[in-house]
């Protein structure tokens, strides 16, 4: 790992564990990684914004005409309709010509609502059922070995359990007699459901502290391993700068502490 | 006229596009094209309203002077510096600004700014949510009834599945989180995807009806 | 204060401490953890692997950095799986941060494909991977539900050019290549609603084959669609990429995150347990 490198990666592992110092208390070095990140963020935004949808969206397609005729003579001129009608979402921040904006708004939730009816429907509601009243496989009911789940049995459950959890939800009757029996069952199958997905939730968030140690593991080892052939004692120099910066840190913080408790 | 031509818009469009999809025909589908092409470009400008929010917001935040004030320097020094890496690029052996074609992108520090700033900070915000979880789960989580006692095992099912110290018990709680997972949770997600779709064609075709008027804010 | 209220009671930094010293100490001491695979999983790697050399894969890179710890490994397992069999790989990013994770990714993935490695058995020769012969890298656009709906029609609706700038009629591998029917499957990696989008929009219009690549947190969510057949495979979490890796003979980030998972996860069950214990204890108290 050349310095430069190394010196990018150590500011990677410095902003690291800034941002975990939040799990002792909001801190200095905590605000400084959160601020940092938003401006970053949205720079890098505006960047792939421009690069990737407004120059090849719109620039490069007015590009053919003259900008002293505001490329009114390009092949396409009929580009600007829609960089006026975005243009026009701007007025949002004035008070007297906010209602300008609802016009290229109402184009967009029209055209997005339009899309979305037929195709939730289809691919939400119609495959689903369509995989509900798939035939029950009676010829291989009870599956083979432990808890089978392409057997008939489980066909049942998954078609009475999906049934079941709609039940639940139909709020416009109350859950009483059957019908309270049906939507019990449900929210009994609803409640496994929401077991399986919190195991794998706990998976994801223990996935992402992993990745951190993995990393900072990464820097550690070019850091301390002198068989590294690009290692060096201003990596240790480096390191142990930072270290000295928490501590003092920490040493203010305990001077302030002592001080609140005397 | 403020608030009718909005609806009337979403009406026309939103009734054509459902039409649309039904209608394989040339001109049909010429007009879908059209009208996506369009909203690209249309839906460019509402996201960099959000841009000039964050600077504005800043902006005030410096000249109030509150406490905590530097920050937001910060937050625009890193804006700009970005926006200018992003514009500066290496081409024919000089660096130079480039706005028309896309040599920001490949900038180094356009790169490492993403890699060695962006990548640690936003990792490690969602990787906070780890600890909060086992902390959430230690205070929080009880089998106070049978409906919890139901969601607690099939969630510590699914934690063990790929444990490899189990011993004999280790393929049996495998093979019970796959059956968990294909069956009733297959079946309580499929109830919510249902009633989700349900929910979204009837919120779509509220809004096209214009019986759903909150996008248009007051007056 | 009996043990039970002092339990109940702890700070929650303590509960953070000892998750850090358990992830930090499985992760220093070397050891390996089995991987199962999973029918799912295994469908997507079969998928594949049963490819002709020239077939396109599309893969969607649709996840920002929050998401990178379970779907980067995922990405690197399926991309160097289809350069290693000669497949072409056309890449786009619809998140905000996708891009830089989309790049980081090719240009890592391509340093890797130089060495020659061996791969269940097989030999894989180094080469270079080129942008527009190998891969086309055609960036973001806003609005991913329209963009995915402007694709099936044609490419160059949403995407008149690539990331770097360069006019998709002029990109070698693009010649021919109009839309999804072109393509022999999407392998969507996403952390978020893009994920609604590929199915609804994408695969639902369009019927090509779709598989998935989510994060934990969503994984448990999409298998009714897996029943249904809208997808033919879900790789689901830092599980799901370690059976790719497993799969692949590609061991990677993954495979190794997963023996920290197992002791992580056990620490979570512990702190359950106890939690439940003084919850339970309290109230036999409270009831005497």
């Amino acid at each position: 790992m050349d310095f430069g490198t190394f010196l990018w990666t150590t500011l990677g592992a410095f902003l690291t564990l800034a941002t975990f110092s939040f799990l002792y208390k909001d801190n200095p070095f905590y605000k400084l990684a959160e601020h940092l990140v938003v401006g970053v963020s949205a720079g890098y935004f505006v960047i792939i914004l421009w690069h990737n949808a407004l120059v090849p969206l719109l620039f490069q397609r007015l590009s053919d005409g003259d900008w002293y005729l505001l490329w009114f003579n390009s092949s396409t001129p009929w580009y600007w309709i829609p960089a006026i009608l975005g243009a026009m979402m701007w007025t949002r921040f004035s008070r007297n010509y906010a209602w300008v904006s609802r016009w290229p708004l109402a184009l967009y939730i029209g055209i997005a609502t339009g899309l979305a009816v037929p195709l939730e429907m289809a691919n939400r509601v119609n495959k689903q059922l369509y995989a509900s009243m798939a035939n029950i496989d009676l010829g291989n009911f009870w599956g083979q070995g432990f808890l089978d789940a392409t057997a008939g049995y489980s066909q049942v459950i998954i078609f009475a359990g999906a049934i079941a959890g709609l039940f639940y939800f139909f709020f416009s009757k109350s859950h009483t007699g059957v019908f309270g029996g049906v939507a019990k069952f449900g929210i009994w199958i609803l409640m496994i459901g929401f077991g399986a997905s919190f195991g794998y939730t706990v998976m994801g968030r223990i996935s992402l502290f992993i990745n951190r140690v993995q990393d900072l593991g990464l820097w550690g080892e070019a850091a301390f391993n002198a068989s590294n052939p690009n290692h060096s004692g201003w990596f240790l120099a480096v390191f142990w700068i930072m270290v000295m910066g928490v501590a003092a840190y920490i040493v203010v913080e305990l001077v302030k502490f002592a001080r609140a408790k005397a | 006229m403020r608030r009718q031509i909005p609806l009337m818009l979403v009406f026309i469009f939103g009734i054509f596009m459902i039409f649309q999809y039904f209608v394989p025909h040339e001109s049909s589908e010429w007009i879908y094209e059209f009208l996506l092409d369009w909203i690209y470009i249309i839906g460019i400008f509402a996201l960099a309203l959000g841009i000039w929010s964050l600077i504005r917001v800043s902006v005030a935040k410096i000249k109030a002077h509150k406490s905590g004030w530097g920050y937001p320097i910060i937050t625009l020094a890193g804006l700009f510096l970005m926006i200018l890496f992003g514009f500066t690029g290496y081409r024919d052996g000089s660096w130079g600004f480039y706005f028309m074609t896309a040599e920001g992108l490949s900038n180094p520090m356009f790169r490492h700014f993403f890699d060695y700033i962006m990548i640690p900070i936003q990792s490690t915000m969602f990787a906070l949510l780890a600890f909060f979880i086992a902390s959430a789960a230690y205070r929080a989580f009880r089998a106070r009834n049978i409906m919890a006692s139901l969601l607690l095992v099939a969630a510590l099912v699914v934690m063990l599945r790929f444990n490899p110290y189990l011993g004999p018990i280790g393929p049996v709680i495998a093979d019970t989180a796959s059956w968990l997972l294909n069956v009733p949770n297959l079946a309580a997600k499929r109830a919510i995807i249902i009633g989700v779709g349900l929910g979204m064609v009837a919120t779509s075709l509220k809004i096209i009806l214009g019986i759903e008027r909150g996008y248009l804010g007051k007056g | 204060m009996n043990i039970f209220d002092r339990m109940m009671s702890l700070d929650r930094r303590w509960v953070f401490l000892l998750l850090v010293v358990v992830c930090a100490v499985t992760y220093i001491v070397p050891f390996q953890v089995p991987i199962r695979v999973e029918g799912e999983v295994r469908s997507i790697y079969d998928f594949i692997d049963t490819l002709k050399p020239g077939e396109i894969v599309f893969i969607a890179i649709d996840y920002d950095p929050n998401a990178l710890a379970e779907l980067h490994p995922m990405c690197y397992a399926v991309m160097e799986h289809c350069f290693r069999k000669n497949l072409k790989v056309i890449v786009t990013a619809l998140s905000q941060n996708g891009p830089g994770m989309a790049e980081q990714a090719i240009l890592n993935i391509s340093d890797s494909l130089m060495l020659d490695r061996e791969y269940n058995g097989v030999l894989y020769e180094g080469r270079e991977i080129r942008n527009g012969e190998d891969y086309a890298f055609l960036g973001y656009k806003p609005y991913f539900a329209l963009v995915i709906l402007g694709m099936g029609q044609n490419f160059r609706i949403p995407f008149p050019t690539d990331y770097y700038g360069t006019p998709l009629d002029s990109i070698p591998m693009m010649q021919g290549v109009q839309n999804y029917d072109q393509v022999a499957c999407v392998v969507d990696l996403s952390a978020g609603n893009i994920t609604d989008a590929w199915i609804s929009y994408g695969q639902g219009r369009f019927y090509f084959p779709l598989a998935l690549g989510l994060t934990g947190v969503m994984g448990a969510d999409y298998y009714p669609y897996l029943n249904s057949r809208q997808i033919f495979g879900l790789m689901a979490g830092l599980y799901g990429a370690a059976q790719y890796e497993e799969m692949a003979n590609n061991p990677g980030l993954a495979k190794d995150g997963m023996r920290v998972q197992v002791y992580a996860h056990l620490v979570i069950i512990l702190f359950i347990l106890m939690g439940n214990i003084g919850y339970f204890m309290g109230r036999r108290d409270e009831k005497k």
